[in-house]
């Protein structure tokens, strides 16, 4: 039989607040309580609470014949124990029916697999050792980095901190003709399987469902599953992989996204010859069927599928410098506050909001983006990081003293 | 298209940014093959030869003829308060008010002589001048042949207006500035009336920003299907090249403009106060004059800055393109600015700009920072960014100049040309 694997992405970063120049060196808190936490019960009401509902009646029903994977970065771990205990209890019940598996990623949704490998491993064993605690001792078996972002060379980490399998994108510039509905092994080290998104049919459901100017608008379960039996015979694995936010947030409730993913399994089991499986049972029953050559970085951001969200003008590489000059001085330090900091000021979306390219049509951009501008951004994060820098100098001065 | 253009002003001679204006909306109409007729007060002779120019001061009008008494029946009220004369500082305004009141004479009858000679300045005639303009604006219309009829601000409104009544063509109201931005909220008297008759007289209102276009509709009542924004444009997007030095080591951080209530120089000396206590490495420049001086003065002496806020008096020529070049960023904190051309040029020497949000500028340019006037905490923490921080300005340098060269008033032009269409169809 073949399979659709559902990966969700679970996400909030943690907003820096309106930080002045005259903050620095002596406000030591940088983070936006108010907005981060408003945000959080708003996603909440709108997508984890209805949604986990809907999953758990859906995995209930099938008696485990439909299941989903998620990642949840530590940061909106961390968020949920704060403001949103119920949405973390429901995903307990969830990862507890035995149906849902939980992937590893960096604690901060960071982008350090692009600069050390130091801090890389140690993002994974944070983020492992908070799923542990959460979930009952739970152990992440396969790996997605954030924002599916993978190069060979990350991939190769990846294998060595003994990951069975890695998520990322089915970017068509590094597939070519070749199908995204394949297992494929990473390029360094065959023994890490390489799991690569449909963004086809992903998109349709992610960004196009509501999309009333779509040709296919709208989109109902019938016609789903008669693009899914166009899938040539031999292509066994269609990896649906998405934000959580989709449901309920990016596609509001009205839009009907929760009857459609309500009544896909039903669809889906009756009109195809399509399953549902975890990623970890793609990787264990699929086989390998070629490496997978990518020299360069991918993601699954916008149109180009690299980097450019996150990192390339000068803004966004300036702060990503100058943050990650300071991880030798971090390591020497040992200050639970600024360990939890230098983690937060990691998190990508601090990048993404100084990203200047889509000035014209920046509408994905500016939707996930609490500043006016890239520059407001970039200020305020360079703001706080001077202050940053300004505590690690004093603190290892005092370390050396005493 | 043939298009009647009222004016106040053309470059060489030029007191403000109207004419400026004027002169790349006609190049640009002219690269579009549209003929223009462009009246002006007062012509003197070393204009640029884009148009077909029409000296107001040389027309000669038979004012006893019929079609013109109603006009002038409209007008009266323009002469009979010509002694108030706006468009000028309140400060300059007192001048000549005080001026007139003591000076004044009813209306007379030497307006039934054949020619007016125009001074086409912002003096304390102006009303007047503006009156006349119309009468003069109604026999160029019935003599000249057009398909449309386009009125710059409120002081070639009435002649728009005559222009209209006379030949029956469309009209367009051009809007660069409204009394609401020279004067604040309390807005009001004969230029409002003015500006009122020209936006409501109009078959189609232009205005230079949205935030114009909104004050069209909300202040002065004019339906939103009649009002288009025109942002303004740059006739050169080069980068000027400078060999100024600075002779100081520190940063400088530059004020220039008029030093008015609408330019909000009191921000920028509060925000100046707040950079100084964490960094006294910086200099800061107001450059120009006008009636709040004075009053920055006394408060950077009381913020004892004085030895790091320095006023130049009013710069003119090459000692503007100097002050660009050697500022390290540029701040243009207006409280309300139609357009607001300066940042602009400031991009042109490389410099980078902290602008207001409430400027129309800020809808066009997109590599600046952009604050709400108010905030100085905004104002001085960019400040203090764009000095610390290099990429910001690096950026800047980089995509600046490229976002220039995308404001050609070609591009303007052609929307105008559009607007002309669709009402001479209408």
């Amino acid at each position: 039989m073949r399979t659709i694997c559902f990966y969700f992405q679970v996400h909030q970063p943690l907003r820096i607040k309106p930080y002045r120049f005259f903050d620095i060196g002596d406000d030591h808190y940088y983070w936006d309580d108010y907005s981060n936490k408003t945000i959080m019960r708003k996603v909440a009401q709108k997508c984890y609470l209805p949604m986990n509902a809907l999953l758990l009646d859906l995995i209930n029903q099938y008696q485990g014949a439909f299941k989903v994977s998620f990642s949840i970065s530590g940061v909106c771990l961390d968020q949920f124990e704060l403001y949103a205990p119920d949405v973390l209890e429901s995903f307990r019940k969830l990862v507890a029916t035995g149906h849902v598996e939980l992937l590893s990623e960096t604690d901060a949704h960071a982008l350090c697999s692009l600069k050390s490998k130091g801090e890389f491993t140690k993002m994974i064993n944070a983020h492992r050792e908070k799923i542990k605690k959460h979930f009952n001792g739970y152990e992440p078996k396969v790996f997605r980095n954030t924002e599916l972002i993978y190069s060979d060379q990350i991939g190769a980490m990846i294998a060595d901190l003994g990951f069975k399998g890695i998520l990322t994108e089915g970017a068509k510039h590094i597939l070519g003709w070749k199908s995204p509905n394949y297992v494929y092994q990473n390029a360094i080290k065959p023994e890490l399987k390489v799991l690569l998104k449909n963004f086809q049919l992903s998109d349709d459901i992610a960004f196009r469902f509501n999309n009333k100017t779509w040709a296919d608008y709208p989109l109902t379960t019938p016609k789903f599953v008669n693009w899914i039996n166009a899938i040539p015979k031999t292509e066994e694995t269609l990896n649906l992989f998405m934000d959580y936010e989709t449901f309920g947030e990016h596609q509001w409730a009205e839009s009907g996204i929760f009857e459609f993913m309500k009544a896909l399994p039903e669809a889906v089991f009756n009109g195809s010859d399509f399953g549902f499986s975890t990623p970890s049972e793609v990787l264990d029953k699929a086989k390998v069927i070629a490496p997978i050559h990518v020299p360069t970085p991918i993601s699954w951001a916008d149109e180009e599928r690299d980097l450019t969200a996150w990192l390339g003008n000068d803004l966004q590489d300036e702060a990503f410098e100058k943050l990650y000059q300071m991880e030798g001085l971090v390591n020497q330090i040992e200050d639970e506050e600024i360990k939890r900091d230098w983690a937060y000021l990691q998190t990508s979306d601090h990048f993404y909001y100084m990203c200047t390219k889509f000035f014209s049509d920046g509408d994905i951009h500016a939707y996930f983006s609490p500043y006016d501008s890239p520059y407001d951004a970039f200020i305020n994060y360079m703001n706080v990081l001077s202050d940053f820098i300004l505590r690690l100098e004093k603190k290892h001065k005092e370390q050396l003293n005493s | 298209m043939k298009v009647l253009m009222f004016g106040w002003e053309f470059p060489p001679h030029i007191s403000g940014g109207l004419g400026t204006a004027c002169y790349g909306l006609v190049k640009g109409l002219v690269h579009h093959k549209q003929d223009i007729i462009f009246v002006v007060p007062k012509l003197w002779g070393d204009e640029e030869p884009v148009a077909d120019f029409v000296n107001a001061s040389d027309v000669t009008v038979d004012y006893r003829q019929r079609k013109f008494k109603d006009i002038w029946k409209n007008l009266t009220y323009l002469e009979v308060s010509s002694f108030l004369v706006p468009y000028l500082s309140p400060e300059e305004f007192k001048k000549y008010t005080d001026y007139a009141i003591h000076d004044r004479v009813d209306v007379d009858e030497s307006i039934f002589s054949n020619k007016f000679e125009f001074s086409g300045k912002y003096g304390k005639d102006l009303l007047q001048e503006v009156s006349r303009y119309a009468l003069v604006a109604a026999q160029i219309a019935g003599s000249k042949e057009h398909d449309v009829i386009h009125a710059h601000d409120w002081l070639a409104y009435p002649a728009g207006i005559a222009a209209k009544q006379i030949s029956g063509k469309p009209l367009v109201a051009h809007i660069h500035a409204t009394e609401f931005d020279r004067s604040g909220e309390s807005a009001g008297g004969p230029v409002y009336e003015i500006e009122h008759a020209g936006l409501h007289a109009a078959d189609h209102v232009v205005a230079v920003s949205h935030l114009t276009r909104n004050i069209v509709i909300n202040k002065y009542g004019v339906h939103p299907d009649k009002v288009s924004v025109l942002h303004n444009a740059v006739l050169d997007a080069s980068i000027i090249e400078s060999k100024v030095k600075k002779k100081v080591p520190e940063k400088i951080v530059t004020f220039l403009g008029r030093i008015t209530f609408q330019k909000g120089p009191e921000y920028f000396v509060e925000a100046a106060k707040k950079v100084l206590q964490r960094d006294p490495n910086v200099r800061f420049v107001m450059a120009g004059s006008g009636d709040l001086l004075n009053k920055m003065i006394q408060r950077v002496a009381e913020l004892k800055m004085g030895t790091k806020f320095h006023f130049t008096g009013f710069l003119k020529g090459q000692d503007v393109d100097d002050m660009y070049a050697m500022s390290d960023v540029y701040v243009m904190p207006s409280v309300s600015e139609p357009f607001g051309i300066a940042p602009l040029e400031a991009v042109r020497h490389n410099t980078p700009v902290i602008i207001s949000k409430q400027s129309g500028v800020a809808e066009v340019l997109q590599n600046a920072i952009k604050i709400d006037f108010w905030d100085v905490d905004a104002m001085a923490d960019a400040i203090f960014a764009l000095l610390h921080y290099q990429s910001i300005s690096k950026m800047f340098k980089e995509l600046g100049s490229e976002e220039l060269k995308n404001l050609k008033w070609e591009h303007v032009a052609a929307k105008l040309v559009t607007v002309y269409d669709n009402i001479t169809k209408e």
